[in-house]
């Protein structure tokens, strides 16, 4: 190679390193989400004892066999928001907008506001880490971010206590959660990859799309506002009562089975059932 | 109380004693901020709450003795100014352990006749406070957890609550009889809403309940509620109050709402089984604990699943 082709490779190869990431997505706007996956969890609610496709443990089944949903009508539960690896599943918008430094126009932080539960997320850029484990939990998590290519990857701790699925099935706060956000025009596909050591002995991955709206919202879209009452009048305090059913007497759990015809083993969940090799073995039962 | 209910008691305590005897030389301190003025200090035992002020510092537990040098210097990096009060929340050593060390680094407003007749003695120490119960477990001759009575509570008290203003700031202290021990006291910092709660909520295990030393779930579970019923929680039970709980991570009301939760349904499961006749062994088989063991529970160490599980089955049978 002569001597200016060298000069003019390496020119180019300084401005190539040097120039800055231009080719990341642009997630800014609002969105709203579609249901065609999973839509008769996601819209009506699941059904009582049906954790089909879930890698659960055996201590998570226990859990919500025994949970009953008039827990929702004690005060402190009423306005229990979904945590943010279930708050996407449902009827919701979400606003993204990324906050810059001003001196540099660096990204700091790529922001999400949420409708349900009035849910705001900060996703930070500024490769700032996670705090210690002794700070507080909240309904979204810490989160932290980066881009891969086009797609922005997020890793969130300090998560609450919450649901895997709103039927009773808990996750626990020890869980980790790594998203994908993927644009598509104007498509924007988020993947979850649930890890909870507590209640599920494999990760959990879902996914979700939604649509870019050209248009604002109306102002009450936005709001979630929720008011604990006393809605048991009769009911003895919490020291007496906390709803849930004495395990193995939970009378609702054979109802789901009974209206789909589906046998109980695969309603009970576990890593199995996630897999195509669990309904061949089902076909050969019957 | 049967003798087997009691040696299981002091079983765990003597566990918990024997903690002291580790190796804290490579613990450190980790200083959490909860507001601007209270901080959550995390190393070997308790979580110590270091409320700081123009008046001085006020510490809510003290660790383990061999700790109290840590602690010193941590709390040293929040304020210059004296240690006026050291707060128990009840009498364990990993409570308890450094307030003799802490509070001689500490000093009393003391004046007129009583600076006259004792001098630098009282005015040279922080004052210990915590509920009369305390000062009883701690004194007594032959005690399960002694202490040098350098440690001893120097300021008790014997109903359910004793107020005082300290940095402007109303502190408060509320006796929850027979729950943990038979001497558990909140601390609540009603400007800087602020929650230390001792050992009636924990993040990290099964909650202990020493019935040596007067424990007892149903006292557990009302602690539990007291906490909720004083925390107010911000928008969709998040923030607000916020509470610093015996061991473990500060939390906000929920995780108080879904630990309390947990020692009702398990409590009201064991009860169930009692009512239906069911032995002891029958009852550990049963595994009522389950569905948050893999939280909670431990097969090992000074509060086993098990334990727990005989502790409260023995609470809920025995004669009053």
């Amino acid at each position: 190679m002569r001597r200016p082709s060298i000069v003019a490779s390496l020119v180019a190869g300084v401005l190539c390193v040097s120039a800055p990431a231009y080719a990341q997505a642009d997630l800014s706007g609002i969105w709203q989400p579609r249901f065609h996956e999973d839509q008769p969890e996601r819209l009506p609610g699941p059904e009582l004892g049906d954790y089909l496709g879930l890698p659960i443990t055996e201590g998570a089944r226990k859990w919500a066999e025994s949970w009953d949903p008039s827990r929702l009508t004690v005060p402190e539960h009423q306005c229990q928001v979904h945590i943010s690896p279930y708050i996407y599943r449902g009827p919701m918008n979400v606003r993204i907008w990324e906050e810059k430094d001003p001196r540099t126009q660096e990204i700091v932080a790529i922001k999400q506001y949420i409708s349900t539960y009035e849910q705001t997320r900060t996703i930070w850029m500024d490769g700032r880490p996670h705090p210690s484990p002794n700070t507080p939990h909240t309904w979204m998590g810490f989160s932290t971010g980066r881009w891969e290519g086009d797609m922005l990857t997020v890793t969130t701790t300090h998560i609450k206590q919450g649901w895997v699925r709103r039927n009773g099935l808990p996750q626990s706060d020890r869980t980790t959660m790594t998203e994908r956000f993927i644009r598509t025009g104007n498509v924007m596909t988020h993947v979850t990859v649930v890890r909870d050591p507590v209640y599920l002995t494999e990760p959990l991955v879902k996914s979700q799309n939604f649509v870019l709206s050209l248009r604002e919202l109306p102002q009450q879209n936005w709001l979630w506002v929720c008011l604990p009452v006393v809605e048991v009048a009769d009911r003895p305090s919490e020291a007496q009562d906390v709803p849930a059913y004495f395990p193995g007497e939970n009378p609702f759990l054979a109802e789901t089975r009974k209206r789909r015809g589906l046998p109980e083993e695969a309603l009970r969940g576990g890593a199995e059932t996630m897999y195509p090799e669990f309904q061949q073995k089902l076909r050969g039962r019957r | 109380m049967t003798r087997a209910y009691l040696a299981l008691g002091l079983v765990a305590l003597a566990g918990l004693a024997a903690a002291q005897q580790q190796n804290f030389d490579s613990v450190q301190i980790e200083t959490v901020q909860v507001r601007p003025n209270i901080h959550m200090l995390v190393g070997a035992g308790s979580n110590v709450t270091v409320h700081t002020g123009e008046d001085g510092v006020l510490v809510v537990d003290t660790q383990f003795a061999p700790m109290s040098d840590k602690i010193l210097a941590a709390v040293r990096a929040l304020s210059d100014k004296p240690i006026r009060f050291v707060v128990n929340t009840h009498m364990h050593p990993d409570h308890i352990g450094g307030n003799e060390r802490i509070a001689s680094a500490g000093g009393t407003r003391a004046g007129g006749n009583v600076f006259g007749d004792i001098g630098n003695a009282a005015r040279n120490r922080a004052e210990i406070v915590a509920h009369e119960n305390v000062l009883k477990r701690l004194s007594f001759p032959g005690t399960a957890t002694p202490a040098p009575q350098g440690a001893w509570p120097t300021v008790t008290f014997f109903g359910d609550q004793r107020d005082m203003l300290f940095n402007g700031e109303a502190v408060q202290m509320f006796h929850q009889p027979a729950a943990h021990t038979d001497g558990d006291i909140l601390v609540f910092f009603r400007r800087s809403d602020v929650l230390s709660t001792g050992d009636v909520f924990v993040t990290t295990t099964y909650p202990y309940i020493d019935v040596a030393g007067g424990g007892h779930v149903n006292g557990i579970i009302a602690a539990l509620n007291r906490i909720i019923g004083i925390a107010v929680p911000s928008n969709v039970e998040e923030g607000g109050t916020l509470i610093i709980p015996g061991h473990g991570r500060v939390t906000d009301e929920w995780e108080v709402v879904e630990y309390r939760d947990m020692v009702t349904i398990i409590r009201d499961r064991i009860q169930t089984m009692i009512t239906r006749g069911m032995t002891i062994e029958q009852v550990k088989a049963a595994r009522p604990t389950i569905d948050y063991d893999a939280r909670f529970g431990a097969d090992s160490g000074f509060w086993t699943t098990t334990m727990f599980v005989e502790t409260v089955y023995r609470n809920l049978t025995a004669k009053s």
